[in-house]
């Protein structure tokens, strides 16, 4: 069940549209947020405030990459890789995630510190290589500046 | 020239109200609510403004269409998804100029009688959200938003839609499924968006970059805008700039300017002073160039004369160390990731083109592999829903036109002569 104020919050979303339905992606970000992930609990709760079918709700989830459809950890490391950040370096950088960190492409360390989500061209090609942490930009990275960046999580 | 889209960025409350106003902010809405709506769709014809989000499709002509469908209401959707990858220039207009968005958006729906703004932007700009959501309460409390904008009597109510990490819904339709709900699956035109868009209703659907020219516009009227860069195709533009360069960044420059002088003269060249190998002129999407193609005005008119396209205007500049049979990989890996799966030619196509691509890359092609890839590419070109399957097609053959002796080299040799 979701909490009276992320209730509200979806009630107030749900005012902004013409129809309940266009809630649904806002509405799942709430869901994910409040649930962690979007486990069928999650998806339960979405249906109910919106009067969206449940299988509705997920089937359109599943369609977007940046809902989770399983528990992550506590830090999501989100590393571009795509063309401008590839020829600066982001392939190497991956790789130190893995050496370092133990850190596969949608993986988790065992500590539940940080996952690893390989990400499509994020907007910060001018200062590549680039990633985001939560819902922070670092730009410019190397491997030391990547530690520097990480120590700061818990 | 001077600035209008980046215009007071240097500081760093630029995205405040207060200092927007400063510089004289908001005047254009009093100018513009005193013109007949119809006259304003007129002012922007005369100013040849052309949509910035990748077509160049002449604003005034879709405004036009919309106006003229009797349904009503209509619906001002801005298109904030920025998804193309290399591109980067919506990102400082949505996070250090918000308020001129604000503004266009307010005068493009008093001329489009649209009484509901929706900017659609992308998951991945999580502080632009918090900065638009900001700047849109502001505009609330000081009248230029809400149900009687300026003491004059307009309605206009606008809010954020933040997507879920879809490329796809960079496309106009897809983005409107995707606003009304749902998987951000292409729908089939006609009927256009501008008859038939969200909730089945009117629609106009327009880049960031566009709809912040309209400002401008009316400050400085039709005429006088349509003076700036090239004459097919006026105004002033964002080049994103990103890869082996000596200073990537956003520059707003007269529209036109040459590749060249982006590359040398503005951006100081390459990166080390290595060799160029390599331009993807405007996003991945739009065919690479070789060295001594790059003297072409960047304008929606005069690229595709010189082998490209401008679409979002974002340049990745490659030196001689990059392997471009590893960066056409890549890119297909994009494609097939972001392909929706609705049309069969795509979403098998760009499957199929990049495992070949892959197993070239990797050292393992084979004979007859580069035919294939042009094979597979045409049987993509033309023949699906949206024109995602047709970026994919043409990023290969482009590759393959300019670069085939390094896709043959990678075959005969199993390796790469660039990387090893
Ligand atoms: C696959 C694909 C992705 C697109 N992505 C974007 C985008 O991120 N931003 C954008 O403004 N237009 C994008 N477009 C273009 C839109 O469909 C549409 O033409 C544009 O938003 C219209 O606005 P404009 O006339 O102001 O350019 C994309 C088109 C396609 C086919
Ligand atoms: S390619 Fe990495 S941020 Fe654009």
């Amino acid at each position: 069940m979701l909490n009276e104020t992320a209730i509200k919050e979806l009630q107030e979303i749900r005012s902004k549209y013409p129809s309940a339905r266009s809630a649904l992606l806002p509405a799942i970000y709430v869901a994910q947020r409040e649930f962690g992930w979007l486990s069928e609990e999650a998806y339960e709760a979405v249906s109910e405030v919106l009067g969206v079918p449940k299988a509705i709700a997920r089937g359109v989830g599943a369609f977007y990459a940046m809902y989770k459809h399983r528990p992550m950890g506590r830090n999501i490391i989100q590393l571009c890789t795509n063309v401008s950040c590839m020829i600066l370096g982001a392939e190497r950088l991956a790789d130190y995630l893995k050496s370092h960190y133990g850190l596969v492409p949608g993986g988790t360390t065992e500590d539940g510190r940080f996952s690893l989500v390989i990400m499509e061209c994020i907007g910060a090609c001018g200062t590549a290589p680039a990633m985001l942490v939560n819902d922070e930009f670092y730009e410019n990275l190397s491997e030391q500046y990547i530690e520097e960046i990480l120590a700061k999580f818990t | 020239m001077e600035k209008v889209l980046l215009k007071n960025i240097e500081n760093t409350n630029s995205a405040d109200i207060t200092e927007y106003q400063k510089i004289g902010g908001y005047a254009s809405i009093a100018k513009a609510l005193e013109k007949e709506r119809k006259d304003i769709i007129e002012e922007v014809k005369k100013a040849g403004l052309r949509g910035r989000g990748g077509a160049g499709f002449p604003a005034a002509m879709k405004w036009t269409f919309a106006s003229g469908d009797p349904k009503f209401p209509k619906y001002l959707v801005c298109n904030a998804d920025e998804g193309e990858p290399g591109t980067f220039k919506d990102r400082p207009i949505l996070e250090k100029n918000p308020h001129l968005l604000i503004e266009g958006m307010v005068i493009s729906g008093y001329a489009l009688n649209a009484e509901y703004g929706f900017i659609y932007l992308r998951g991945e700009y999580p502080d632009a959200k918090h900065i638009l959501e900001r700047a849109i309460a502001q505009a609330y409390d000081r009248n230029f938003l809400g149900d009687d904008i300026a003491g004059k009597g307009i309605v206009f109510h606008l809010s954020v839609h933040q997507g879920a990490g879809a490329y796809i819904c960079g496309e106009e339709t897809a983005l409107i499924e995707s606003l009304e709900g749902d998987r951000g699956q292409p729908r089939i035109k006609p009927p256009f968006p501008v008859n038939v868009g969200v909730w089945s209703k009117p629609t106009i659907v327009n880049n960031v970059e566009t709809l912040s020219n309209l400002p401008y516009i009316i400050e400085i009227g039709g005429e006088a805008y349509s003076k700036i860069g090239s004459p097919e195709c006026p105004g002033p533009k964002l080049y994103c700039v990103s890869g082996h360069i000596e200073k990537p960044g956003v520059y707003e420059l007269p529209m036109g300017t040459s590749l060249r002088e982006i590359i040398y003269t503005h951006c100081g060249g390459i990166k080390g002073g290595k060799q160029l190998k390599a331009v993807i002129p405007g996003g991945i999407s739009t065919p690479v160039l070789p060295p001594d193609k790059i003297d072409c005005p960047m304008d929606f008119v005069n690229m595709p004369k010189h082998g490209s396209m401008l679409g979002s205007g974002a340049v990745i500049v490659m030196d001689e160390t990059v392997c471009l049979v590893k960066v056409c990989y890549r890119a297909l890996k994009f494609f097939e990731h972001e392909s929706c799966g609705k049309c069969t030619p795509c979403r098998e196509g760009t499957g199929w083109l990049r495992s070949i691509l892959e197993r070239i890359e990797h050292g393992e092609g084979q004979e007859g592999d580069i035919d294939l890839l042009l094979s597979v590419s045409s049987n993509i070109l033309g023949k699906t829903f949206c024109p995602l399957g047709d970026g994919a097609a043409s990023v290969v053959q482009n590759f393959i036109k300019h670069f085939r002796p390094e896709f043959e080299g990678h075959i005969t040799a199993k390796t790469c002569a660039v990387e090893g």
